[in-house]
Order: structure tokens, then sequence, then C-alpha cells
């Protein structure tokens, strides 16, 4: 088989370079809190939630929250008129590796005082539950949708909380995340073998077309994947047939 | 001339009393009683291979009769996982992956993702980069409105308006070639500069696509603007209010639309545009007409960023003068020892940036575009890449949009809404 074959592009299914090489750096706080006003009223008031501060990239900044009130604490945000951070910008994952907290990452603008502001909350790999801020910003709806989907982050409150970008039954787990290979769980044939076995007929049935329905996967006749653990190897499945 | 008889119009289509979903249409003003008809749930599967999708989309619509009662928008067919592959990439490899996402504007994603990668790093690009860029960034906000006007236009029926805009978009794919080698994937981007400075004759070709453009956006007005069948087809449909859009993440044309004049450009100013001339068009019913009207003003105004950029374009080094940032050029690094380590370095290793995040948001052709690059100290490649697109955001509004209107003014919603599925599935 091929695999006895070395090739430079081996390298890219030892996982992503650089994350493992270095420690988990707490968060410190740095920066004067006082040039952010949002960032000085969240130390003054949810002063045990905040556990660091720092500017980035010149003047940007940026308070990671302890992600057990961070409902709470946006919502505040979101409300309070000397704040009223009313876009909410962007949500996203980041995944260090190398067992470090899976953070996700709020960007938010306020049109009213043109002021933007960045807050990361550590999710601790055995607890990836945050709750949903989709009550407060509907744009949260498809980019929590999206860390879900891409970094198995669970999202307490959210309506429709499903796979956005792969499909509705992948079993393969969560592709941003480290420990996820470059090229998939499987062998391009595999992937191909496992392709060319589902019903395409399933699609554009109508029970699995009703609006918002998540579309089940019928028994596969490969094993499905749990926890991230192959079970059926490229080599086992091949004799299978 | 062209923005008084947008006004006109306006004004005499408030008269006829168009601003909600139920108001009656300027070509039926008499009040024509509703045939009673037994109407039933239906489903309906629209796309993913389906020109007036746009891309390969698919709405799942449940209908009541011909009136959309949900839409179920179903993203992910084009899904290449970019993002994964930024982080196997140096800086410098992901500048293809990013035109790759809007191949509609290429070059505003080329520089919105350098542009975050030296702001990580601190660089300071030069003068003349920085207005080359402006340059580029807004020759393609027209490039991509214009594709949305030809595409737009054809969904309600109007053909000629897509031959004109497609003719003016093929002297931007040349201006594209000349400067870059590629029409779509340009790549023309790279850390601390470009990937060549501006040909000779670029600006002189530059220029004449400026001096014809505007001809060609007035014979649109001429054809649309004030146009009894366009004007019916979008006055009043897909409305949004200012606060539900801000809510919604509405970003870009489809914001301003609203009346909110929040533009990256003006808010947040990069490459100092708080020093260029020019004005924010917004909307105020917020409806699928009123975002035509801000993108055609739109196109206007960086027509003239455009001029006022290429007055002020100095002589001078495109790249920064920085041997462990810019690459040497191809003479030194075959004449020159220490030139040629240089280049081999930065081949081989990359450029290492500090430990830390930058969110760099810019105003795209669609939207507030943002590139988040995560790096760790020394890192040649990111931790994470992320993109902010603007298309997926815009998006998820559909739902909302399309409830209550007919399946006709479905697929005028989402082609008003001016998505891109490359960078929606990234």
């Amino acid at each position: 088989m091929a695999d006895e074959q070395k090739s430079g592009l081996d390298a890219v299914d030892e996982g992503p370079i650089g994350s493992d090489a270095h420690e988990a750096t707490e968060p410190a706080f740095s920066g004067d809190p006082s040039e952010h006003p949002s960032v000085a009223a969240l130390l003054e008031r949810f002063g045990d939630e905040v556990q660091g501060h720092r500017v980035a990239a010149g003047d940007q900044w940026v308070a990671w929250l302890a992600p057990e009130r961070s409902h709470e604490i946006l919502e505040w945000l979101k409300n309070d008129p000397d704040h009223a951070y009313d876009m909410m910008s962007d949500v996203t994952g980041i995944d260090y590796g190398a067992g470090r907290p899976v953070e996700v990452v709020y960007q938010m603008f306020s049109t009213v005082h043109r002021r933007a502001l960045r807050l990361r909350c550590p999710l601790p790999l055995d607890a990836m539950e945050i709750d949903s801020v989709c009550d407060l910003w509907k744009s949260a709806d498809w980019l929590e949708r999206e860390v879900f989907d891409l970094f198995g982050v669970t999202f307490k409150g959210h309506p429709d909380l499903r796979r956005i970008l792969m499909p509705d039954d992948y079993a393969e787990g969560h592709p941003l995340r480290k420990d996820f290979p470059l090229r998939g769980r499987f062998s391009r044939a595999e992937q191909t073998r496992r392709a060319l076995e589902q019903d395409v007929e399933r699609f554009y049935l109508v029970d699995d077309l009703q609006a918002g329905a998540p579309q089940e996967m019928s028994a596969s006749p490969v094993g499905a994947i749990t926890d991230g653990e192959a079970e059926a190897t490229p080599a086992q499945a091949g004799e299978d047939d | 001339m062209a923005t008084k008889t947008v006004e006109f119009n306006v004004g005499q289509s408030r008269e006829m009393g168009v601003g909600g979903a139920g108001a009656s249409s300027p070509l039926a003003p008499f009040d024509i009683p509703e045939p009673k008809l037994g109407s039933e749930q239906m489903l309906i599967n629209i796309g993913p291979q389906h020109p007036a999708t746009h891309g390969v989309l698919r709405l799942v619509c449940e209908l009541d009769g011909e009136t959309v009662t949900s839409v179920v928008p179903h993203i992910g067919y084009l899904h290449s996982s970019f993002e994964k592959l930024g982080e196997y990439r140096t800086w410098n490899q992901i500048v293809p992956l990013t035109d790759r996402m809007d191949y509609l504007a290429p070059l505003i994603y080329n520089c919105a993702y350098v542009m975050s990668v030296e702001k990580l790093m601190g660089i300071e690009v030069t003068e003349r980069c920085k207005i080359v860029r402006v340059i580029l960034m807004e020759l393609d906000r027209i490039f991509g409105h214009l594709l949305w006007l030809g595409t737009t236009a054809i969904d309600v029926g109007a053909f000629t308006p897509f031959l004109y805009s497609f003719q003016q978009r093929e002297k931007i794919y040349s201006l594209h070639e000349a400067l870059t080698g590629a029409r779509i994937t340009t790549s023309a981007t790279r850390v601390g500069g470009m990937m060549a400075d501006l040909p000779e004759g670029w600006l002189e070709q530059l220029l004449e696509f400026l001096d014809n453009f505007p001809k060609t956006l007035e014979e649109v007005h001429h054809l649309l603007t004030g146009n009894q069948i366009h004007i019916g087809r979008t006055q009043g449909v897909g409305v949004i209010s200012a606060a539900d859009a801000i809510n919604y993440g509405f970003t870009g044309p489809n914001l301003r639309a609203t009346g909110v004049p929040y533009d990256v450009r003006k808010d947040r100013p990069y490459y100092d545009y708080e020093t260029y001339d020019f004005e924010v068009p917004v909307g105020e019913h917020g409806d699928c007409y009123d975002r035509y009207l801000c993108r055609m003003e739109e196109m206007e105004q960086s027509v003239s960023i455009i001029r006022q950029a290429m007055a002020r374009l100095p002589d001078g080094p495109i790249n920064v003068d920085d041997p462990n940032i810019s690459l040497p050029s191809k003479t030194d690094a075959m004449s020159d020892m220490e030139s040629m380590i240089h280049h081999f370095k930065l081949i081989t290793d990359g450029i290492p940036a500090p430990e830390g995040d930058c969110y760099m948001a810019i105003e795209a052709s669609k939207g507030e575009l943002g590139m988040y690059v995560v790096a760790e100290e020394g890192g040649t490649k990111p931790v994470r890449w992320r993109v902010r697109p603007p298309s997926f955001v815009n998006l998820s509004v559909i739902p909302k949009l399309a409830e209550g209107h007919m399946v006709s003014d479905l697929i005028m919603i989402n082609a008003s809404l001016d998505i891109v599925l490359g960078e929606i599935d990234r």
C-alpha cells in the first residue's frame, strides 16, 4: 500500500506544527484599563469574572472572561447605555491544541460609541459548554452553529444548534480541533467509498426536507465513529468487502 | 443628473403607498379583490444547483399556496476547509487561499488578509503600497457590485444591464490580468507589500476605465432606476428595520439601505480613508430597491476614491525595506550572498510573528470583512486564521426577510443580499 512510501506530505498528518511546543500561558493583566471604558467598567463590576486583559495588535482591547457568567456580562455590555455593544460582529473559536482550553471569541462593536471590544472565554476540554447569546444578538445564530460544528462547543439555549458547514450526518468529529488530522480520519479511498454508499435520494425526501429538521443518517454499513476514535480503519473496511 | 432621477422615483413610490410587504404594487394601483382559492402547505426545494441561488445554496421553502411561510437555507456545499488549511501554511502561503473565498472581489480579500497579519506583526507598509491597495480595493468593490448588478437584474427579468455590467467587468478582468497575471485568483499581496509594483501603462488603462465606466452606470440608471417593473419587483420587498438589521448582523450596503450609516471605512478607518473625500450612501426603507440604490451610488463613490488615490500616488518602494519580511530582488538573490540567505530563510521558514491576536475589519464589497489571526511567539504559521465573511451573516437573515413574501420575491431578496457562496462556505 501507499502507506509504506514516505513523502513530504506525511508531516501534515501529524497535526498542526508549533502548537505543542509552547506551554499554556495564563492570560495576564496588562495595559492600562482606564484607556478603554468598557474594560475598566468590567473590572469594576465583574472583577472576579475577568481573568485578564491586554492590548493586542497596537490598539485592540481583549478581555478574558470566565464562561460561567458570560451571558450575564454580555447582556449587560449590550444593554448598558454607556457601552451599548449593539453589533456582534463575530463569534468564533480558537483551539491551541496540547490540552489547552478551547476559547470562544466574541468580537463586538458599538455603533453608538464607535468602540470595539474582544472577549475570550476559555472552556476546559471536559466542559465545552457556554450560554448562547442568540437571544441578545440574532447574528450569533449561525456564528454559534459554526463554532459548534467546527469546534464542538455546545451553546446552551441555542434555538437550532446543528451542524452548518459539515453535513448533518458527519460523524468524524469537529474539523477545526487540533486533534483532527488535516486530511480527515480516513484515507481518500475510504472517504470516497463512504460518499458513494450514501443514498443521494434521501436528501430530497419530503420527510427530510422538513424545514429545520436535521437529516438523520440511516444505519450506515460502515461503523460510525464515536468520540473521535476510528473504529473502522481503512484496512479493516477493505477486508469487509 | 442620475441622483435626481433617483430621488424623484423614491418620492413617487412613496405616494403610491409602498413601504411594507402588504403594500399594493405600483403596477396594480386599483383594489383588485383577492380571489378565494384553496391552498395547501407544500415543501419546495430550491437548489443547490440552481441559477437563481447565485451559487451552491439550497433553500428549503415551506409554502402556503405561493406565499413563503418559512425558509431554511442549507449551506456547506462549497466547504473547502480554508481555515484549517491555513493552519498548515506560512503567512504568505495563505494569500492564494483568500482570493478563492470571494472570487467576485478577490483583491479585497488579498488586501484584508495581509493587513491583518501586518497589524499583528506591527509592520508599517510604505505609503505607495497603502495607496495602491486602496486603489485595488475600490476597483474590486466596483467589480463585485457589477456582478451583483448584472445577475440581480437578470433575476427580475432585465437582461440588458447584465450585458452592460459584464462588459465593464471584462475591463477590470484585464486590469487584474495586467497586474497579477490572473483574472480571478489574483494573489496580488504579500506580507509587507505587493507581489509586484504596478506594471507600466497600468494606471493609464485604469484611467481609461474610469472615464468610460460612469457612462455605463448612467445607462443602467436609465434602464432600471425608474423602470416600473423593476420598482414593482423591488420596492417594499424584503424590508428590515434599522434596529433589526444591526441585531441580525447586517453590514455593508444591506445595512446602509436601512438608514444606518455604518461603514468600516468611516467608523474604524484604515489606510487613511478618513482623508479621502467620499460619501456613504444610505437608504431609508431597507428594501431591495434601496439596496440597489446604495450599491449604484457606492460605485460612483469608488470611482471618486480611485481618482483621489491616483492623484496622491507617490513614487518609491512598494515593499517594506526589511530583509526579514520582503523577498530580495531576484538579481540580488542570485548575486549577493546575504540576500540569498534571506531569500532562503524567508522561503523555508517564513516570517516569525509575535504572540497575540488581531482582528482587522475592513469594508468589503459585501459588508464588514473581518480577518482574525492568532499566533504564538515566533510562529511562522497561524494557530488560528478566522475569516468573518460578510455574506455568511447577511444570508442568515433570509428566513426573516422572505417570510410572507411570494416565491418570486424570495429570489429577488436572495439576489439583493449579494451573497457569494465561496466565502460563506469557505
